[in-house]
């Protein structure tokens, strides 16, 4: 089938659905790739570049539109600026558009999606499964919005973010206080971190304190026992009181911390307001709030969608689109994503799509089928998050077969030495006096073995089988005795003994020699 | 050359062989060992060849000579990946041997016993034919099972534990009668129909033990071999042979309790047989994904990481791999990496099998450490290389008691930075347990031959 790349129209959007790796990754699986000339070139590729593994370069925006089967894009289709008409009616009838769709807000695109009989798959609703993880292009695109947040908020900050002494003076290091710890806060932990802050985080979902800590920030603890999960590896909205507590923790926060990174977000609700007037005031001039929910309505009260404002003496950052000002970095990753949701559409690398909706991943990402809306999907059977209880059980179990041993320790332990001394007692007893001088060597040799092989390192403990293999064929002395005794059978018994042994005896030292020769600092 | 004479040269040889085999002790001194051996050998064959009682000298020559060429010609010919094959067909050969010089000294007339001493001589000759057999016939169905020519999962006869004590009390029934025959010159039936018993029970006992238990299976042998020729020893009244056999014997021993305990196993459930037939609950079955990822891609985060660990299994042997690894050693090294192999005292079919194959690639054996001496050193690598290796780093068998494998010291390699699992298939080790770390989120994938993979790695690596 045909993939058709179109160049991204959205304003300010520099990112590309495909880079030349990935397509040419696709290319193996059995489809063809055209892209509309120019479309990589906000994230710096160039056609050549495409054109070196196979894609075919379209010049006409009509012509990519109508000869490709699927179309895979970042932005959801909306009304072409130049050509002046709706991307949606460039997409002729029945074919496959692969794209973030966001189809809880675009209610409108949905229905005019389906009306054109298309098969949309939305990359914003990939379900949050351990198995659909590679394919997640939230999760990648959130991850590069949290690394910027962090560079701008450094752009705008007027101060170095790590300590330092120097023969100036001393500097103290930036303060960061990260609200939210999804994918996007805990890369701006990371970020913040490498560049040498302080970091505090905050998050309503108490199973994240783990992962905040081990990136070496400081979890940020509300005496306030509510448990913050939502399905699907989500927060959700809480309670009054819980949310009064939380205030009056970032109000304190606030006059602390130089510089705020808000990613909170509720799926599907207007992003909370955490951070007021007040508390924006209350924070010290020169500090920087970077506002990651802005494109839902703003965490902090006075965030203005995709702007840089300065209000209060604070810098507010609003930029909604700041995994395109990575562009080339977020294709990457997104191409990637693509590319793996191609593979589990096409499991038979065959270049055709088939859309299973038996398969979790391909049934949580499917919103239109075939001209039906088929969002949104049911639940996710599983949670990030395993339930607490299924922890402990096993353990008792086998704690108490433990002791259900009837003999005591002690008696097991002495059982070896009485069972021994007896043995040789009723040996002693019998035997004539030639046994028992051969027994004692036999037993002194035995404790000499035991001494000498316990000091063997065991990375020669192969050479040490051979050796004692070819040792033990020792046992030629035993057929060397007997082979001048009378009787043909007796001789050949013997002789065919001595044959056998010294394979041992020859093949055992040869192979030694030959291992040990190996052995080489 | 007199009586005297013969014993003088028995006491040299003994010291001898104890001087190899704590020889073995270090590298450096395990070469001068092996001679020591040797020199041992050589007396011990000599003094006895020209002492009173040997005549027969074309025989005696012409056996050690040809015997001596063909294992001559296996030492040099095998395979390093075959040593385990080797070693117990060896076993098997001691074994035989011990049945042979039983049987001869059963028909032999010459000597004069009586009373308890002969009784006492015929038991000896029972009791070791009895050992040679079962050694003879287990070491050749361990030698199936590790070459692949038979099925290395445990065949498990129902009634098994109760067969093998039905066994043995008809063996010692049997050794009752045939001390009574051989009181009146008899006995032979009942020695025969004892040697066919213990061969079966040979079989039996090798038949009933998982490929992953092979190590110990092996080491057993040895120490069997060893009890063998001690036993032949005592019937022929020989110390060189009692003490050699001991000496062995105990070694082999100490081997199968190093290993037993490295597997966290009861000795006798290992010779019973059958592995995870202990096992109380269900264990934890393996649930999540697994994060594919290429030749190019493992090259690349062997470039950006500094601490590189090699854990290899049995699966390098299988594939070979061990050369290319090394050549990917040295490069790594010479890039300034550090690289160190950690060795899982159970990788392999046979005590230090690893270390031999690492020997042979000629990677220095300064960077290649035990299990003890590298395990709390993971969480400073950053990335581990698993080559073919499964139950030896699983982490269930730390933290799920219902695993067949529970308790088992296992190389904690998730411990670390990144690990990349080479595989052929997601298909689980020998002890048919599935293993976590393959789905946990900081392993990868390698899919292939690992030899194949190895070699795709290599390439990346030079560009």
């Amino acid at each position: 089938m045909k993939i058709g790349i179109p160049k991204e129209i959205h304003e300010g959007e520099k990112r590309v659905a495909t880079t030349p790796e990935a397509a040419e990754k696709i290319i193996k699986m059995g489809f063809e790739v055209s892209l509309e000339s120019g479309a990589g070139a906000g994230a710096d590729i160039s056609d050549e570049a495409y054109k070196e593994v196979g894609v075919t370069i379209v010049k006409s925006t009509k012509a990519l539109w109508k000869n490709a089967d699927i179309i895979m894009k970042v932005r959801p289709p909306e009304r072409h600026p130049e050509l002046a008409i709706d991307e949606v009616e460039l997409l002729s009838q029945g074919r496959h558009l692969i794209s973030f769709i966001w189809p809880a807000q675009n209610e409108e695109l949905m229905q005019k999606l389906a009306a054109k009989g298309a098969t949309v798959l939305a990359m914003d609703s990939v379900p949050r499964i351990s198995r659909a993880q590679k394919l997640d292009a939230l999760s990648s695109m959130a991850n590069i919005a949290g690394y910027r947040a962090v560079i701008e908020a450094a752009q705008h900050f007027g101060r170095f973010f790590t300590g330092q002494i120097t023969a100036a003076g001393k500097i103290p290091p930036a303060k960061v206080l990260v609200i939210g710890a999804g994918v996007a806060g805990l890369a701006a932990i990371g970020t913040a971190k490498g560049m040498g802050a302080i970091v505090r985080a905050f998050d309503t979902r108490p199973e994240v304190k783990e992962q905040i800590e081990s990136m070496d920030a400081e979890f940020l603890m509300l005496d306030f026992e509510e448990e913050g999960s939502g399905t699907g590896g989500y927060a959700k909205t809480m309670s009054k009181e819980f949310i009064e507590a939380e205030m009056a923790l970032f109000a304190r926060q606030a006059m602390e911390v130089d510089i705020i990174i808000t990613t909170a977000l509720i799926p599907g609700k207007p992003a909370p307001e955490l951070i007021t007037q007040g508390m924006v005031k209350s924070m010290k001039p020169g500090s920087v709030i970077v506002d990651l929910a802005a494109e839902q309505g703003g965490n902090c009260a006075l965030t203005e969608k995709d702007k840089v404002v300065v209000k209060l003496d604070v810098t507010i950052i609003g930029y909604t689109n700041l995994p395109s000002r990575l562009a080339n970095q977020s294709s990457q990753l997104y191409a990637t994503n693509l590319r793996h949701l191609l593979t589990e559409l096409c499991p038979e690398k065959n270049g055709v799509l088939n859309v299973n909706m038996d398969d979790e991943v391909i049934r949580g990402t499917t919103v239109i089928k075939e001209g039906k809306i088929t969002w949104p999907p049911p639940p996710p059977k599983l949670s990030v998050a395993p339930p607490p209880q299924t922890d402990a059980p096993a353990y008792p179990a086998v704690q108490a077969q433990e002791k259900k041993s009837a003999i005591p320790d002690s008696i097991k332990q002495l059982m070896p030495l009485i069972v021994g001394g007896l043995a040789l007692f009723g040996i002693g007893s019998v035997a004539p006096t030639s046994f028992m001088s051969h027994f004692t060597v036999f037993v002194l040799a035995c404790f000499i073995g035991y001494q000498v092989i316990w000091n063997v390192t065991p990375s020669l403990h192969t050479p040490l089988m051979s050796v004692t293999n070819a040792i033990s064929g020792i046992i030629v002395i035993g057929a060397l005795v007997q082979i001048s005794a009378p009787g043909a059978i007796v001789s050949i018994l013997a002789g065919l003994a001595i044959l056998i042994a010294s394979i041992n005896i020859a093949g055992g030292f040869l192979v030694t020699r030959r291992m040990l020769e190996m052995f080489r600092k | 050359m007199s009586q005297s004479l013969v014993t003088m040269s028995y006491i040299a040889a003994t010291i001898l062989f104890i001087l190899s085999l704590s020889g073995l002790s270090h590298q450096e001194t395990a070469r001068r060992g092996n001679y020591y051996g040797m020199a041992g050998m050589a007396i011990a064959i000599i003094a006895t060849a020209l002492s009173d009682a040997v005549n027969a000298y074309v025989i005696l020559i012409l056996a050690l000579l040809v015997g001596g060429a063909i294992g001559a010609k296996a030492a040099l010919r095998v395979e390093m990946t075959q040593m385990p094959e080797l070693v117990a067909i060896m076993h098997s050969l001691v074994g035989l041997a011990a049945v042979l010089v039983g049987y001869a000294n059963f028909m032999d007339t010459g000597a004069s016993l009586s009373g308890v001493e002969k009784t006492i001589h015929e038991t000896e000759i029972y009791i070791g034919v009895l050992i040679g057999a079962v050694t003879f016939s287990g070491s050749v169905i361990a030698f199936g099972k590790l070459s692949g020519k038979i099925n290395g999962k445990p065949v498990l006869i129902p009634l098994r534990h109760w067969l093998n004590l039905a066994l043995l009390i008809f063996v010692i029934g049997l050794g009752q009668v045939f001390l009574e025959q051989a009181e009146s010159g008899g006995g032979f039936w009942p020695l025969l129909i004892m040697t066919f018993i213990a061969l079966a029970f040979g079989v039996h006992m090798v038949m009933a033990i998982g490929g992953a238990d092979m190590p110990v299976v092996v080491s057993m042998l040895n120490s069997y071999s060893g009890w063998a020729a001690a036993a032949t020893g005592f019937m022929l009244s020989n110390d060189l042979l009692i003490v050699t056999g001991a000496l062995v014997g105990s070694s082999g021993a100490i081997l199968s309790y190093i290993m037993c305990r490295a597997m966290n196993r009861n000795f006798i459930s290992v010779i019973a047989g059958g592995f995870g037939t202990g096992s109380s609950g269900e264990a934890a079955a393996v649930e999540g994904d697994v994060y594919p990822i290429e030749a190019e891609e493992t090259a690349q985060m062997l470039l950006a990481a500094k601490n590189i660990m090699i854990i290899p299994g049995y699966g390098m042997a299988v594939a070979q791999a061990q050369h290319t690894v090394n050549e990917i050693t040295k490069l790594l090294r010479d890039k300034g990496k550090k690289v160190r192999f950690g060795i899982h005292p159970v990788a392999g079919r046979m005590p230090g099998h690893m270390n031999v194959l690492l020997a042979e690639a000629k990677v220095p054996y300064d960077i290649v450490y035990e299990m003890d001496e590298i395990n709390e050193d993971f969480p400073n690598v950053d990335v581990t290389i698993v080559i073919g290796a499964n139950d030896i780093v699983n982490p269930s068998a730390l933290d799920d008691p219902n695993s067949p494998i529970a308790g088992m010291p296992v190389l904690e390699c998730w411990k670390g930075g990144t690990t990349i699992a080479l595989k052929r298939s997601m298909a689980s080790g020998y002890a048919g347990v599935g293993n976590p770390l393959f789905v946990l989120e900081n392993t990868r994938m390698l899919f292939g031959d690992a030899n194949e993979t190895m070699q795709a790695v290599l390439k990346a690596l030079q560009h």
